[in-house]
């Protein structure tokens, strides 16, 4: 039964909506429809007493639907039909008319064309809402276990704070070890910590934990289904060692005759063929790459038949002949597990922009490296055990320039935005070559300094006044080989005067961007991203943590480059988002889904076919349609291709969306 | 026709998780675009029955804009693919009939892309309006009523 008495509710949104929009004469000319008994404007629908004002009206005028026009319904949807269910009105019969996203604000250059949209978009929402079924939500059950995707500070604080809290949770790191771009760093602003001693103890608690699952070296392969209940496939790459038997002794990684750039070490030292991320690494396991591998490159063109091996032909088993435990086995061992989970948690982290990328900065030569690689050769536990030496020669240098905003804050050359965390990485780099070398000639070429944290400006300070690091306000030009050193030609925009140091080695702090791999795993979480790979939140002032999809969070610097205090507390905090979620035993979920009319369903199955989640089955007996409600998500597809409109989507109706579409397209 | 500048009617229908999205984004950054597109918000681009574009049209509209996820963004999986066919048979049957298939138009808008979403309603609002009014209402007036 089409509803007969709607009430219209009409939001001034201060003046965000009635500035433009005149909402007197929206609330008239509505008022004028037969259909809708009540029709009415209030300064905020969303305070208590606007919400009280649409409870109260439903009583009063016996309403059986409700539009409220007011902002976008991602907002304040679900305020409103929880005001209606409050008066006894099916929350299903309430929809809400974004008029001030979608009139007021982008025509509010013209009002009258802004208030004649009004109208149009409330009278649409009438005309589809008059045909909604009163529904009730549908009960799914949860999976009590969490994915955390990301090894990286964020992601193990995420992990950590699910499990305490009793959560089985699985950890997938792409990395043989966990730790992430944290555990490359020397030492940490503004209290010096070195993350080698304060992040081992967490690395360590995520390894021992009971109720952490580890999975390193490994990706996400799929992911199905939705909140509460996700199946994941995650894929465990080939090791070529039984991590089982391994003891991480490093006995093989003194016999491997094969030495490749470091991905730990940025390219700043070399690692064998068989190799162990670090030291400290966790797990402390050994892998063999098999890119570099002399024996599995030797099988792989065997196995290709570019080579025909001769009798007899020993190939390098080093490793495998030093290996006591038996635990080097050459043989592929990529697995793909599956898990069922209720939430996932991404923390995927940054990269930065390779320094390559800026060759008149200098970026082709071996001595002008990124800060991050930088922080390997500052680092206690690095190639240099802490004393800074040039990449090419290894000379401890004499002096040293480090170039802020290279590639951010610049659309141009780079990103729009500003990276964050060069400004205190920098003064923090500066700083530490000062203790490696007090006699050392720092200059520090920056455009604004940014010091906004806790302790942060009190440290720059100390940069300046202590240590005595030269910091030019400036934006270098060019930086280019003279002799044995590197020119940096840039202009002081204090004094107006151009500047030319010569200096030993040049830093570029470049601009941070997401983790390289995040939008593939983005499209299969279906999240959204932009183009700089940083992972969309739904609200960026009141929602950083959530995801449009529901069960998916999002912590650290995945969602932006963010420093580790900030990373710490959104891993904290999406753990938190996880457990509410998990914490109950059944889940409400919508239950706008895909409904069949058995009466005209032929059974053809043209609707099955369009199924994205294999939600529809046809009953081989009755020869029609059947939807699993469970697996619906009510996108609709099935209806758009469905010869007799047997079946549709409950409350978007192919009557109700037409009904609509005619009000929005007559002409005037 | 009247002396009235024409003043085109263009019907859009927007994804709820992207097009929708981008639409609210570029009303909270008060980015402007003409008053002449009028929107409805539906749960997938893929839901979009071929009906309901030449309805519009059919009823007054002199295009029609369907807006999705970008290609393997779908919060759906596949449902813009499903819709780039749609469409794509929409605009044969169309230009079959000796119909403008121009005035289907189908656009990948993403959720972040407010400044887009803003791009494209005005130059398809520039090019509808260079276009004149469609010819499904030139056929109403054959049928004898004045158009305004």
């Amino acid at each position: 039964m089409a509803m007969k008495r709607i009430g219209v509710f009409i939001c001034h949104c201060g003046r965000n909506i009635a500035g433009t929009v005149d909402v007197k004469r929206v609330a008239e000319e509505i008022g004028k429809r037969e259909d809708v008994a009540f029709s009415t404007t209030y300064i905020f629908m969303c305070s208590q007493p606007g919400q009280k004002l649409i409870e109260d009206s439903i009583k009063k005028y016996n309403l059986d639907g409700v539009v409220v026009a007011n902002c976008s319904p991602t907002l304040h949807e679900r305020t409103m039909r929880n005001a209606a269910a409050r008066a006894g009105l099916n929350p299903y019969r309430v929809e809400i008319a974004n008029i001030r996203e979608w009139a007021a604000w982008p025509h509010e250059d013209n009002p009258e064309a802004a208030t004649r949209k009004a109208i149009r978009i409330i009278n649409a929402t009438i005309e589809k809402l008059k045909a909604n079924a009163s529904l009730e939500p549908i009960e799914v059950p949860v999976t009590r276990r969490a994915l955390v995707i990301g090894g990286g500070v964020a992601g193990m604080q995420a992990a950590l704070d699910l499990a305490d809290s009793g959560i089985e949770t699985i950890l997938v790191e792409k990395e043989s070890s966990i730790g992430g771009n944290m555990f490359r760093l020397s030492e940490t602003f503004p209290t010096l910590d070195c993350p080698q001693c304060i992040l081992t103890p967490k690395m360590n608690d995520v390894g021992g934990h009971p109720n952490i699952k580890l999975y390193t070296y490994s990706e996400v392969e799929d992911v199905e289904g939705f909140m509460g209940n996700f199946k994941v496939k995650i894929k465990k790459k080939a090791t070529f060692v039984d991590w089982d038997k391994c003891t991480g002794c490093g006995e093989c990684l003194r016999v491997c005759p094969v030495h490749v750039d470091s991905e730990f070490d940025l390219g700043m030292a070399k690692r064998t063929s068989i190799y162990i991320a670090n030291e400290q690494a966790v797990p402390l396991k050994a892998l063999i790459d098999e890119n570099s591998c002399i024996r599995l490159q030797f099988e792989k063109k065997v196995r290709e038949g570019k080579i025909k091996p001769k009798k007899n032909v020993k190939i390098c088993s080093k490793c495998a002949d030093v290996c006591e435990p038996k635990a080097i086995h050459f043989q592929n061992n990529e697995e793909i597990v599956e898990e069922n989970v209720g939430a996932i948690i991404v923390a995927t982290g940054y990269e930065v922009v390779p320094a390559e990328a800026f060759p008149e900065l200098g970026g082709k030569y071996p001595d002008v490296i990124t800060a991050l690689q930088f922080e390997r050769l500052l680092a206690p536990s690095g190639p240099t055990a802490g004393v800074p030496r040039r990449p090419s020669d290894g000379k401890i240098p004499d002096s040293i320039a480090f170039l802020h905003c290279v590639g951010s804050r610049d659309p141009q050359n780079g990103v729009p935005y500003c990276s964050r965390i060069c400004c205190m990485y920098t003064i923090k780099q500066a700083m530490l070559v000062k203790h490696a070398r007090p006699d050392i000639a720092v200059y520090d070429f920056y455009i604004d300094i940014r010091s906004n944290g806790k302790g942060y400006e009190e440290f720059y300070h100390r940069a300046k006044e202590e240590y005595g690091v030269n910091f030019i306000r400036g934006k270098v030009s060019k930086v280019y080989k003279v002799g044995d050193k590197y020119r940096v030609q840039g202009v002081d925009t204090l004094t107006g005067r151009i500047i030319e140091v010569d200096v030993d080695m040049v830093v570029l702090a470049t601009a941070a961007k997401g983790s390289s791999t995040v939008k593939e795993l983005a499209k299969k979480l279906r999240i959204p991203y932009d183009e700089w790979g940083w992972l969309k939140e739904t609200h960026l002032k009141l929602k950083p943590l959530e995801t449009p999809v529901g069960g998916v969070f999002i912590a650290g610097a995945a969602q932006f480059i963010k420093d580790i205090t900030d990373s710490v507390s959104q891993g904290s905090g999406a753990a938190a988002k996880a457990m509410a979620l998990l914490a109950k035993p059944e889940l409400e979920k919508e239950p706008l889904l895909a409904k069949v009319d058995q009466e005209i369903c032929a059974g053809c199955g043209r609707c099955k076919d369009q199924c994205a989640y294999d939600a529809i089955s046809i009953d081989p007996v009755r020869h029609v349609a059947v939807v699993n409600e469970a697996l619906c998500e009510g996108c609709g597809a099935c209806s758009a291709n469905c010869p007799t409109t047997a079946i549709q989507v409950v409350n978007f109706k192919k009557g109700q969306i037409i009904r609509a579409v005619d009000i929005l397209a007559e002409v005037f | 026709m009247s002396e009235k500048k024409f003043d085109p009617v263009i019907v859009g229908f927007f994804c709820n998780w992207c097009t929708s999205a981008a639409a609210d984004l570029a009303g909270t950054s008060r980015l402007h675009y003409p008053p002449n597109i009028r929107p409805i918000r539906v749960m997938c681009s893929s839901t979009v029955d071929p009906v309901y574009l030449i309805r519009a049209l059919q009823e007054g509209a002199d295009a029609t804009i369907l807006g999705g996820c970008h290609p393997g963004d779908c919060h759906y999986i596949t449902g813009n693919y499903k819709a780039r066919r749609r469409v794509a048979i929409v605009k044969t049957v169309l230009k079959s009939l000796g119909f403008d298939d121009t005035r289907v138009l189908l656009e990948w808008i993403s959720g972040s892309e407010g400044p887009k979403f803003a791009r494209v309603m005005n130059e398809y609002t520039d090019y509808i309006k260079q276009r004149g009014p469609s010819d499904f209402k030139y056929l109403d007036s054959l049928g004898g009523e004045e158009v305004e």
